[in-house]
């Protein structure tokens, strides 16, 4: 079979470090090729340069046989190729259709074509899989997916390029893509596809390869390969499972919520309605769902990022429904946001100062009004050392690390502070399976040491693994209670999509 | 070693900048018949005299003050475009409140600087205030509260703070600031080392504006609000989950800014004027905009870009002596600030590419032997 895209001794240097390091990658025309490695091995440097957004410093990139020298994403688009980033590129205030058309729209003399981009639209995606008129931020992050999925297809791609797509979907979103995705293959559309979730690729993916340093390590048959197999060349350790052994549960509560609730931004509709929880010293409280059904607008609450329109919130007895972020904080609570590039980081600034993020009223960070930049530096250096982050350095800007890197980050500087209670957004979305199980130790060693944690996340095997008590959380209510030890996984998935209750 | 090549580029990129501009100016001149390397002469010959650079440096006291007000709400995105009407009004009423009372030397020098602080902080604020509790942009109120300072300005100058002219003096001003309320010249120190300025008076508030500047340094890059104003600026998402109140950052950024707006004045008043008068000068809250742009917000970049802008300011008198229109100064100065930015841009590229290739040769052996 002929090769789509074949990329040829890449490579890319950063200061400090070599992201692609003489790449080889070659992809058949009409397969889903996954790429998988650790974190900051190079993938999405190697996507961004085949999709023309960096130049190589070296090598060739060849689509169909022919070299290109492309240079934008401009250039990309031209030659057939498509990216969907991790982190959504949508304008959430316009609707599907404008989204999708954007940039590419068709014209008819100077007025837009619209019936056109409508019917190109169900053409692509299938009847009745978009509302081409619904608002894109009332949509759910699959259906958001879907909606980029399409605007790469709309201008043409037959190649496209999916950045850890699945990290943010539950199982049944990840079905779903899927059946896109082999659907987008018969009709001979070359993908790219990077994951974490080694069961995932071996079920979507034709073929894989393996990246290590920046180098290709292997290249390996999804048919003849375990993911044992393919957790050892990409990191060379075994594969860890979230397994919670000892209940540490106590009776003491840490952080209750009763009956909390709020209002939409007009007013009209509950977001969350009612909703009582309690988190218990050494408790991991686990909340399943789909994203989208209200886990934003409860943790927003419980960290005081949004007022609550009834009920109350207690720290240790103590009444904090009125507390202000930053005391809550002090107080002894963590966050680890959903959205770490607009909640979590400041893209711009060194390290240092993103551990410093929410802490910068306490020590080491600050004394007094002054910022103790030593202290700081030491305690990030701390982060880097035991949550395995890789970095040239604390002074480095943090976009210049990986995404699973800046993951690692986020995550080190709340175990480091020692919280009462941690809130914590898919805390390993985006790491790679080997510090997927050392961030795993680290929140069971900490719970055993008495920190209560609710955990939200899109990883089932996490959810049933960590937590001593599982909630599902359905259009902003919590609909059931379930026994982490009794529950499959197929079973939480019913129960968050609302099809069993 | 990192910094200190973006230093050098830095310094490098305005310097090309300059360079280019002269140049443009140079066709400007050429074109309207003058002949530019007579007029750069000229400007030089005069600009390098000690009465001169002393000058340069009165001009630019002033504009440094005005630059640091606007980057402070640069830093965290917020544009204040009212430091020309922060130091207006900040100004004149400092001169009334400076004739009005007797104090001892230093207090008195003191509480008029206070005072000009705190009508500046208030003008400055209440911007603030209108953002975070009406949501008018800053860009507007700060605009309007221009117009509102310049018109109540003139008001209570021409009626309750003037003071009562003689017959025949014609020029409407507040009552002169007895000599306790002035700040001696530094010519003194000049003279010490050797160097005499002439009729010029070195003003003593250039002192206050170098340990300004090194307050502003430390206060964006050592303390916890200048991080938390940073953080603002990078991130209004990311600052407000770390428990940072936007809206309390907004109203206390503009405070701050406005305080800074209100010694812009101060070296005029302390050092020359003594008293407010309608021919004070004017534009030197706009002027700051450009100089904080051209010293990218640095303290030391806009030390030297308002020491540069005081410079031209001075040089370009003679232009005017010897009949080449002055405009060409503000020509010039528009050009600079273009290029500064263009410049810098350029720059910016060629350094991440040298960068990425100097560490390369240093680390492949490294990365072998890793993998
Ligand atoms: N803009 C940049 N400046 C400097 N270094 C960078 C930059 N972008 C990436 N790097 C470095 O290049 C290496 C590869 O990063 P890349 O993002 O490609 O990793 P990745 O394989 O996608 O990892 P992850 O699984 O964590 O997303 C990392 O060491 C990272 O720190
Ligand atoms: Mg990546």
């Amino acid at each position: 079979m002929s090769l789509a895209i074949e990329l040829v001794g890449i490579t890319k240097r950063y200061p400090g470090v070599i992201a692609n390091d003489r790449i080889n990658l070659a992809v058949r025309e009409g397969e889903i090729h996954a790429v998988v490695g650790e974190n900051g091995a190079g993938k999405s440097t190697l996507m961004k340069i085949l999709y023309g957004m960096i130049p190589p410093d070296e090598g060739e990139i060849r689509i169909r046989g022919e070299a290109t020298g492309m240079s934008s994403a401009r250039d990309a688009i031209e030659a057939g190729i498509g990216m969907v980033h991790q982190h959504f590129m949508l304008a959430e205030q316009m609707t599907v259709l404008e989204n999708v058309i954007l940039g590419a729209e068709p014209r008819q003399g100077l007025k837009i074509d619209f019936e056109q981009a409508r019917r190109r639209i169900v053409e692509i995606s299938g009847e009745g899989a978009l509302d081409a008129d619904q608002m894109v931020e009332e949509l759910s992050v699959g259906e958001k997916q879907r909606v980029e999925i399409a605007k790469v297809l709309f201008r043409g791609a037959q190649i496209l390029i999916l950045d850890e797509p699945t990290a943010v979907l539950v199982p049944q979103e990840v079905e779903e893509l899927f059946v896109s995705l082999r659907e987008l293959r018969e009709r001979g559309v070359t993908i790219i596809f990077i994951s974490h979730k080694l069961d995932e690729v071996l079920e979507i993916a034709d073929s894989i390869t393996v990246i290590r340093a920046g180098r290709t390590v292997a290249t390996a048959d999804p048919r003849r390969i375990s993911t044992r197999d393919l957790a050892e060349l990409m990191v060379g350790a075994e594969l860890p499972t979230a397994e919670t052994r000892l209940s540490t549960v106590t009776d003491q509560v840490l952080l209750q919520a009763e009956g909390v609730g709020t209002l939409s931004e007009d007013e009209d509709r509950w977001v969350i309605e009612d909703i009582s929880l309690r988190i218990h010293r050494g408790e991991v409280l686990g909340i399943a769902g789909v994203e989208g059904n209200g886990q934003r607008e409860l943790v927003d609450i419980l960290m005081g990022l949004r007022p609550a329109d009834s009920g109350r919130v207690l720290l240790g007895g103590e009444d904090i429904t009125g507390m202000s972020t930053l005391r809550r904080r002090e107080a002894g609570i963590g966050l680890i946001p959903a959205d770490r590039h607009g909640r979590g980081l400041l893209l711009v600034s060194p390290l240092w100062e993103n551990a410093m993020l929410g802490y910068q009223s306490q020590p080491p960070f600050t004394r007094g009004w002054l910022v103790d930049g030593v202290g700081a530096r030491r305690r990030t250096e701390d982060v880097v050392d035991q949550f395995d982050v890789r970095t040239p350095g604390v002074e480095v800007k943090i976009h210049a690390l990986s995404g699973g890197n800046q993951q690692k980050l986020l995550v080190g500087k709340e175990m480091l502070a020692t919280p009462q209670v941690l809130l914590a957004s898919h805390p390993t979305r985006g790491i790679d399976v080997g510090a997927q199980a050392a961030v795993w130790e680290s929140i069971r060693a900490a719970r055993a040491e008495g920190l209560g944690v609710l955990l939200i996340s899109a990883d089932l095997d996490e959810l049933i693994g960590l937590s001593d008590t599982l909630m599902v959380i359905l259009r902003g209510r919590l609909v059931a209670t379930l026994d982490p030890g009794q529950v499959t996984p197929a079973e939480l998935g019913s129960y968050m999509t609302g099809a069993s209750q | 070693m990192r910094a200190n090549r973006r230093l050098v580029y830095a310094v490098v990129s305005s310097g090309l900048a300059i360079v280019f501009a002269l140049l443009v100016s140079a066709v400007i001149l050429a074109v309207s018949g003058n002949n530019p390397f007579e007029a750069y002469g000229q400007m030089f010959e005069y600009g390098v005299r000690v009465d001169s650079l002393a000058s340069a440096v009165n001009r630019a006291v002033p504009l440094y003050f005005s630059a640091m007000a606007v980057a402070l709400g640069f830093k965290m995105g917020l544009f204040n475009i009212g430091v020309e009407g922060q130091y207006r009004i900040a100004v004149l009423i400092a001169a009334a409140v400076g004739a009005a009372i007797a104090l001892p030397g230093p207090l008195h020098v003191l509480a008029i600087i206070l005072t000009a602080m705190a009508v500046g902080a208030a003008w400055s604020g209440f911007a603030g205030y209108l953002k975070v509790k009406r949501g008018v942009h800053e860009v507007i109120s700060t605009i309007m509260l221009n117009y509102v300072a310049t018109g109540m300005g003139a008001f209570l100058l021409a009626n309750w703070l003037r003071q009562e002219n003689p017959p025949g003096d014609l020029v409407i001003k507040t009552p002169e600031i007895p000599e306790s309320g002035r700040l001696p010249s530094l010519n003194q120190v000049l003279e010490w080392v050797g160097l005499d300025p002439g009729r010029v008076n070195l003003y003593g508030m250039a002192v206050l504006a170098v340990v300004a500047g090194f307050g502003f340094h430390v206060l964006i890059n050592h303390t916890r609000f200048g991080f938390e104003l940073r953080a603002s600026g990078a991130s209004a998402g990311a600052a407000r989950t770390a428990g940072i109140d936007p809206g309390r950052m907004v109203v206390l950024t503009m405070v701050i800014s406005g305080a800074i707006a209100g010694l812009v004045g101060m070296a005029h008043l302390l050092g020359f004027f003594h008293r407010y008068t309608i021919d004070f000068p004017t534009m030197l809250g706009f002027t700051g905009i450009a100089v904080a742009l051209l010293g990218r917000n640095h303290p030391v970049g806009m030390a030297a870009g308002a020491l540069l802008f005081g410079w031209f300011d001075r040089a370009t008198q003679i232009l005017d002596l010897r009949g080449i229109p002055k405009e060409i100064v503000f020509i010039l100065q528009g050009v600079i600030l273009l290029s500064v930015v263009v410049a810098y841009a350029v720059v910016e590229v060629r350094i991440r590419a040298a960068e990425s290739r100097a560490v390369t040769g240093a680390l492949r052996p490294g990365a072998e032997e890793e993998s």
